[in-house]
């Protein structure tokens, strides 16, 4: 969140998404490209059997940005969502789903079986708040949860990124997602990086064990030397012992671009010229 | 909304609905729009739906046609019959109208094709 505090602190969902707000998901491109790749991932990682055509629950459609991703590759979507104005732009747009205008916490309305899965872009976390006198927080989203894997056909899989607060708050719902029958976890797209950390929450309701997908940015060759000390038996020279190398030197820079690298930023390729001082002007 | 969707839905959200299945459909506007027909989704979303309701649904609306009241045993291989489904199913829209939940009564309004299954708290 760029500009600071996170919007679910500042009013509930209906409210927070007024007309205003739902203007932005339809003239500023920098959200449309985000809300873009966020849907692209999530769709990935569902996993569809390739070449089919299925039917997807999309829970905090919006304006149906993440609907136009599933539209795209050929799926049938129904959209839910709790902000009357973020719907209205997604008539607007003319977007191919059914949308309904519901409150997820309230329960997913429809019967056994209905979906070939299940996609939510940053909407979980609004369930986390009491907004509402009679709001409890664990009950909306063991309801959500116990009601969506109802709601998808056995061995289907949601896929729901979200903005968790606090490691408090994943808890909390990876715990209710458990109680109501899921299984499954977290997959974290790089987890390095502060800004380009994104996590979605990959369930898969009943059928054969699933291995949850490796998130983005994560080397598994980096994973495994982090987890182990390379021994040696010589004594390191004293001036790695103190710790970073000297700034500007060709060390730091590659042990800048190999963090940067981790964080998923565009990096040049290191080459021989990599760090090497500039011939003096003539 | 569309056919499939109804088909679907449930009113099972609201305290001490048990089926909350099918819901009745008043419906003051209909339109019918093209959407590109695919035989593939028709026939894999066949089995998954009432077909019973499906009919229901098409006939108080005014849409049923000639769309058979029995599910053939081909329909698979049967395109005639899944252009049939496929407009009932995807081309049919109700934009204005209400939804009833058949075991409280409950209207659910759709106002220009968006369905609002908000429940008051005391509902819940």
């Amino acid at each position: 969140m760029a500009s600071g505090k996170r919007p679910e602190h500042r009013a509930p969902p209906e409210i927070y998404y007024n007309e205003e707000e739902a203007r932005k998901y339809t003239s500023n491109s920098r959200i449309i490209e985000i809300q873009q790749q966020l849907s692209e991932r999530a769709i990935e990682l569902l996993r569809l059997p390739e070449d089919q055509c299925c039917f997807i629950l999309d829970i905090g459609c919006g304006s149906g940005l993440s609907g136009e991703c599933l539209t795209e590759q050929g799926h049938v979507w129904v959209g839910l969502d709790i902000s009357r104005h973020m719907l209205d732009v997604a008539v607007l747009r003319e977007c191919e789903g059914d949308l309904i205008y519901g409150d997820m916490g309230q329960g997913i309305p429809f019967r056994a079986g209905s979906f070939d899965g299940a996609i939510s872009v940053s909407a979980i976390q609004w369930l986390c708040n009491a907004d509402k006198k009679g709001h409890h927080p664990p009950k909306r989203l063991y309801k959500f949860f116990s009601m969506l894997y109802a709601s998808l056909n056995r061995g289907a899989k949601a896929v729901l990124q979200l903005y968790p607060e606090n490691s408090s708050q994943l808890e909390l719902i990876t715990q209710q997602a458990m109680r109501a029958g899921f299984t499954g976890g977290l997959v974290v797209d790089y987890p390095n990086s502060t800004k380009a950390k994104k996590m979605f929450l990959c369930l898969f309701s009943g059928g054969s064990v699933q291995e949850l997908p490796p998130g983005l940015g994560t080397d598994v060759n980096n994973a495994d030397q982090s987890q182990h000390v390379a021994y040696s038996d010589k004594r390191e020279r004293v001036k790695n012992m103190r710790g970073k190398p000297p700034k500007k030197s060709r060390d730091w820079i590659l042990e800048k671009k190999e963090r940067r690298k981790r964080q998923g930023k565009d990096v040049r390729a290191d080459s021989k010229y990599t760090g090497r001082r500039r011939a003096r002007k003539f | 909304m569309k056919l499939i969707t109804h088909n679907m839905l449930s009113s099972n959200i609201i305290k001490g609905v048990k089926n909350g299945y099918p819901l009745g459909i008043q419906a003051t506007d209909v339109q019918v729009n093209e959407v590109d027909f695919n035989p593939d989704f028709v026939a894999r979303i066949i089995p998954k739906l009432q077909w019973p309701i499906l009919c229901q649904a098409a006939e108080s609306i005014g849409h049923l046609g000639d769309l058979p009241k029995e599910l053939i045993s081909d329909f698979e291989s049967n395109e005639e019959f899944l252009k049939k489904a496929h407009h009932i199913l995807m081309e049919i829209e109700v934009k204005e109208g209400n939804l009833v939940c058949p075991e409280t009564g409950r209207k659910f309004p759709i106002s220009n094709g968006i369905l609002n299954m908000l429940l008051n708290e005391d509902e819940v």
